[in-house]
């Protein structure tokens, strides 16, 4: 069989070719029971100008032995988690228990319809209002919504509640009140979703010391129009804003209210609660802290949780519970809205409970502590050989610079893709964007001493090899199926899906 | 060394002018291009459309990244420059000749008069990069 | 660890946290439980949720279909599953290829040009696509078909309420249940879209190509919205017809119900507006020697470059689950999808007439469906209903009361490939009987 890429090695595992290319005509891979009633003509139940006359074209035919040997070829050229550690910076890349695993697929809630009546998904509600229980006890924050699909998901919807909340208290006055403050260090995604909500965005400068610099968030409080502040903590170089509580007192007292990015919670699970220092909103993120696997790019669930104060704006329908019953409350008449179809992204919900469970109240806080102690032990480790820009301890993440590499032409980008031939993945790169060459490393609580020694021996032997041989550096990875891509190429005249050529006819296996 | 034209008036911004008579020629500096990186789009106005001095006219995407380029001078689009739609790399490797991105009919051809000369922008690209 | 590090106690790591923020006692949440307790706590819970247990006719958005096998057991490849997004790709061509893949299928089936990766689910990929409607044409009217998925509609109520995006409905046919003539008339040249969803909320299937000519003639664009996947084996594509962006629920490619999600958005649109997509895109690239890969481009339309000005906030989204659809549509192939179309569209007009056969019984809408329809009772619809679940073990459909006041004998009916002739002539015998 014929096709247009170079072959990878001689091994036909690496070069497995797309499903497009492996395709012949007349080949299945299903197998579904005859049809059992008498069958109409097409024609007489639909108009002919209605029906599909391509038959499919272009689509896979293939046989289930195609479709194994497919997927599981490329699946060999993956990294994960069960391989070896994400050292990525605000991901959270801990265990994914297979026993969730096994939680998520019991056939009553797999084969369950989300538009079953009440009193037939009791179940399936219980699964929520308790993991909605345990998340507003650790969060501090009574109000939830697990409604999110993802922490982006999560944070349009904890910005529409300012916006509703502020609306509601100021009525027209509150048109003027249409700034958002968002510190220079935050994730993309916090101004995008401060945009979805009709806001502009004002950028707060960090201090030396990478915190919040309290005269900046005081001067720009003063214009008097300012609806919030988003932050997150331990911010995104992983240190605590300690002086959170007058943060959002100094936002309170101008009007506003206060956003809490909840990506870092894995640094304060059991310690600290958002609730307690003053944030009136938060997002979490199931697919961090609380181990639902990320799946190469998702599905994730964004949980809201807020105040009280702010409970009556929450997406509907809220589960709520009456005596030993769940039910579903659509009557919430100043609800900014449902943001997704149904209940959310409940397969994670229910693997996020699991995981609680299993944790129980005390584990749930030995793996703060561990995570906390984990970084801080690479944080010691990398000091030697890495520049490190901020003093303060940090807390689940550390942020490193390639300032003492570069000075031989050696960036992050180089360390990143060196790091692979060592068999880790790269941590978190250029994020965030106020610390140049930024190396933003997170281990997690699922890394044991001995593989963070491996991972600290990789990094200092890739600094010695910066000094003494950079080519093997900057011409990282070696040791991988293919090497690094030309993205500037892809970029210019991206090729987004297959085409079959005009020569490419079925050829004979 | 970046490459800084004598004849051309540049902003603070990274763009370059050249008067040809009541008209300017307008693109970003051989600096910027640098800055940039390979450049994969260029997102330019459509003709007739009019711009204030220092407002923005359109983007420049590498694969990274994304600037917006702003005209020093007010005027109205006479063309663009449409082979940057097949090729914007253009930007990169002839940043003063064929990557050129818009031509516009000044609206005050005294604008020109509060820009930088060569001189002066060599003076303030030295200053950032410390 | 703590001696290395001259730690005296775990808590001294929360030094930088102020004491007073500190919690001063455990979490108020259960304790430990083992393997053996866990699974036996939600193995009661599930058995609490009698719906998953019984012969199913639900529709209206999430869909009963065979999944093959070898389905979940590749999403279960710690390779796929515990893999991160594909940022590095030297060491993620699997998960991106795949992706491209993916993007590939949706193109095929949908009739369009460039898919994205996923969204999160449909009704937010159709909030989504309204946005970009207004982005691409500068107009802020959007006019919708009333017999979009009403969850649908209240998804993107929801998303442009501070968007400057003024949303109209048109009513739909009583006789027929289709949307067709009001939506074409109600366009004009401030319309920035006209939204529909074919096969709509109650089955019938729309006439896309007049709309597309209706839309376009104003300068406007055609979104179609489909919730049944399925649908797509044997109807026309919405891009054949002249849509510019088409947005589907994929949950019926390969997706357990999982009480509505996780699920997975499909969003597909023309060439020339691929630079204004939301979400993520694959695309190949080559490395030095000249070996094809893939690698995640075109990143400057999103939040983590252009933020405020992104083309959505999205980040993670449903790679999984698009996974999930991947292995169907390949294990499914042309001839799989065409024949369990075909084999849906079959059951259900067999079903239909059965129905229609019944004493009482009537379908309201003459409309041509594809897999779902409208039945009216000749009682109370909410109260049939409980009483087939209960009485019969059958969960007969869904009561349009629940979405629709007024409606009260109506309810939706959905057939698909999974149910039997057997369950199908259970259903009609329990009809007559109550």
């Amino acid at each position: 069989m014929t096709s247009g890429i170079t072959k990878v090695t001689t091994h036909i595992s690496p070069n497995e070719q797309l499903i497009f290319e492996r395709s012949q005509a007349g080949r299945i891979g299903y197998r579904l029971p005859a049809l059992d009633v008498e069958a109409s003509s097409v024609d007489d139940l639909i108009p002919k100008e209605f029906l599909r006359d391509d038959d499919l074209e272009g689509m896979p035919e293939v046989s289930e032995v195609d479709v194994v040997r497919h997927f599981i070829r490329m699946s060999t050229w993956n990294y994960s988690i069960d391989i070896g550690m994400y050292p990525l910076g605000s991901c959270t890349m801990k265990y994914n228990s297979r026993l969730n695993e096994r939680v998520a697929r019991i056939g009553g809630f797999a084969n369950l319809h989300p538009l079953a009546t009440e009193e037939d998904i009791q179940g399936a509600l219980q699964v929520i209002y308790e993991l909605q229980e345990c998340l507003a006890e650790i969060t501090g924050l009574p109000g939830i919504s697990l409604q999110p699909a993802a922490g982006a998901h999560g944070e349009m919807t904890g910005i529409m509640i300012i916006r509703a909340f502020l609306d509601a208290r100021d009525g027209a006055a509150g048109s003027a009140r249409r700034t958002m403050l968002i510190p220079d260090s935050a994730h993309g995604t916090n101004p995008a979703s401060a945009h979805l909500s009709g806001f502009s965005v004002k950028t707060i400068r960090s201090t030396p010391e990478g915190l919040t610099d309290l005269d900046h968030l005081r001067e720009l409080c003063a214009h008097g129009d300012v609806a919030g502040l988003m932050l997150t903590n331990p911010n995104t170089l992983g240190l605590f804003e300690r002086n959170i509580k007058q943060i959002c007192d100094i936002v309170h007292e101008a009007g506003g209210l206060v956003y809490m990015d909840g990506a870092n919670m894995n640094a304060l699970v059991g310690v600290a609660r958002p609730g307690d220092m003053g944030v009136d909103v938060i997002h979490l993120n199931l697919h961090k802290t609380f181990s639902t696997p990320h799946g190469g790019g998702g599905p994730g669930c964004g949980p809201c949780c807020c105040t009280k104060e702010l409970e009556a704006f929450l997406p509907v329908p809220r589960i709520v519970k009456n005596d030993d019953t769940y039910r579903l409350d659509h009557n919430q008449p100043k609800s900014i809205g449902r943001v997704k179809a149904f209940f959310g992204n409940y397969g994670m919900m229910l693997r996020a409970l699991a995981y609680t469970l299993t944790h129980g109240n005390d584990g749930l806080r030995e793996a703060t502590e561990a995570a906390v102690l984990n970084a801080r032990y690479i944080a010691e480790g990398l000091t030697s050989d890495y520049d490190k820009p901020f003093n303060s301890p940090p807390m689940h993440e550390v942020v490193f610079t390639d300032k003492r590499q570069s000075r031989k032409g050696v960036h992050t980008l180089d360390i990143a893709k060196r790091l692979i031939d060592y068999g880790f993945h790269p941590m978190t790169i250029y994020f965030p964007l106020i610390v140049q060459g930024a190396m933003l490393i997170e281990p997690t609580e699922s890394v044991g001493r001995q593989e963070l020694d491996q991972f600290i021996e990789a990094m200092r032997s890739i600094a010695r090899e910066a000094v003494e041989n950079p080519e093997l550096v900057l011409n990282a990875p070696h040791d991988t199926r293919i090497g690094r891509l030309d993205e500037a190429a892809a970029a210019r005249k991206p090729v987004l899906r297959w085409k079959p050529t005009p020569q490419a006819e079925a050829t004979p296996a | 060394m970046a490459n800084v034209p004598e004849d051309l008036h540049y902003s603070k911004d990274h763009e370059w002018v050249r008067v040809e008579g009541d008209q300017a020629v307008i693109g970003i500096t051989d600096y910027a291009q640098n800055s940039l990186g390979d450049v994969v789009y260029v997102e330019l106005p459509k003709t007739g459309e009019e711009f204030a001095a220092n407002e923005p006219f359109g983007s420049v995407e590498s694969v990274k990244a994304v600037s917006e380029v702003f005209t020093p001078v007010a005027g109205s689009i006479v063309t663009i420059n449409e082979s940057l739609a097949d090729e914007p790399e253009k930007v990169n490797s002839d940043p003063y000749g064929e990557g050129w991105m818009i031509r516009l009919k000044m609206a005050n051809p005294g604008d020109v008069d509060s820009l930088l000369t060569a001189a002066e922008y060599e003076d303030f690209t030295k200053a950032e990069s410390e | 660890m703590l001696d290395a590090m001259g730690l005296k106690s775990a808590e001294q790591l929360f030094d930088s946290i102020p004491q007073e923020l500190r919690l001063q006692r455990p979490l108020n949440t259960p304790a430990a439980l083992s393997e053996i307790e866990l699974l036996d706590k939600f193995e009661r819970l599930g058995r609490r949720n009698a719906a998953a247990q019984r012969t199913s006719f639900l529709g209206a958005g999430a869909y009963s279909h065979y999944i093959p096998t070898i389905v979940d057991h590749i999403i279960s490849r710690s390779e796929f599953f515990t893999a991160y997004t594909p940022y590095q790709p030297e060491i993620s061509q699997g998960t991106l290829q795949t992706i491209f893949e993916f993007q590939t299928l949706v193109c095929q089936l949908t009739g369009m040009e460039v898919a994205n990766a996923s969204m999160y689910d449909g009704s937010t990929a159709l909030a989504e696509a309204v946005l970009m409607a207004e982005r691409v044409t500068r107009r802020s009217k959007v006019i919708s078909s009333a017999a979009v998925h009403p969850q649908y509609l209240e998804v993107v109520k929801t998303y442009v309420q501070h968007a400057g995006i003024d949303l109209e409905l048109a009513e739909f046919d009583e006789k027929t249940g289709q949307t067709g003539a009001a939506l074409a008339k109600a366009v004009d040249d401030q319309t920035a879209a006209l939204v529909v969803q074919s096969p709509n909320f109650f089955g019938c299937i729309e006439d896309l190509k007049a709309l597309a000519d209706a839309a376009h003639a104003k300068g406007a664009l055609l979104v179609v919205a489909i919730t049944e996947a399925m649908s797509l084996g044997l109807l026309k594509s919405p891009g054949a017809c002249g849509a510019d962006i088409v947005v589907a629920e994929g949950q019926s490619f390969g997706v357990p119900l999982s009480f509505g999600g996780p699920y997975v958005g499909l969003f597909a649109t023309r060439d020339k507006y691929a630079r204004q997509i939301p979400g993520r895109l694959v695309g190949e690239a080559y490395d030095k020697k000249g070996r094809r890969g893939f690698v995640l481009t075109l990143a400057t339309r999103e939040q983590h470059i252009r933020r405020e000005k992104a083309t959505s906030n999205i980040c993670t989204n449903e790679g999984l689950i698009a996974l999930a659809a991947t292995v169907y549509m390949e294990a499914m192939g042309k001839r799989g999808i065409q024949e369990a179309a075909h084999q849906c569209l079959q059951k259900a007009a067999y079903t239909a007439k059965r129905i229609a056969g019944v004493k009482g019984f009537s379908l309201p809408f003459t409309g041509s469906y594809f897999n779902e329809f409208v039945v009216r009772a000749p009682h109370n619809a909410v109260e049939l209903l409980s009483r087939l679940a209960k009485d019969k073990a059958i969960e007969g459909g869904i009561a349009l009361s629940r979405f629709m006041p007024d409606r009260d004998r109506d309810f939706l009916i959905c057939v698909t490939e999974t149910n039997s002739r057997e369950q199908i002539d259970s259903l009609v015998s329990a009809l007559s009987e109550l």
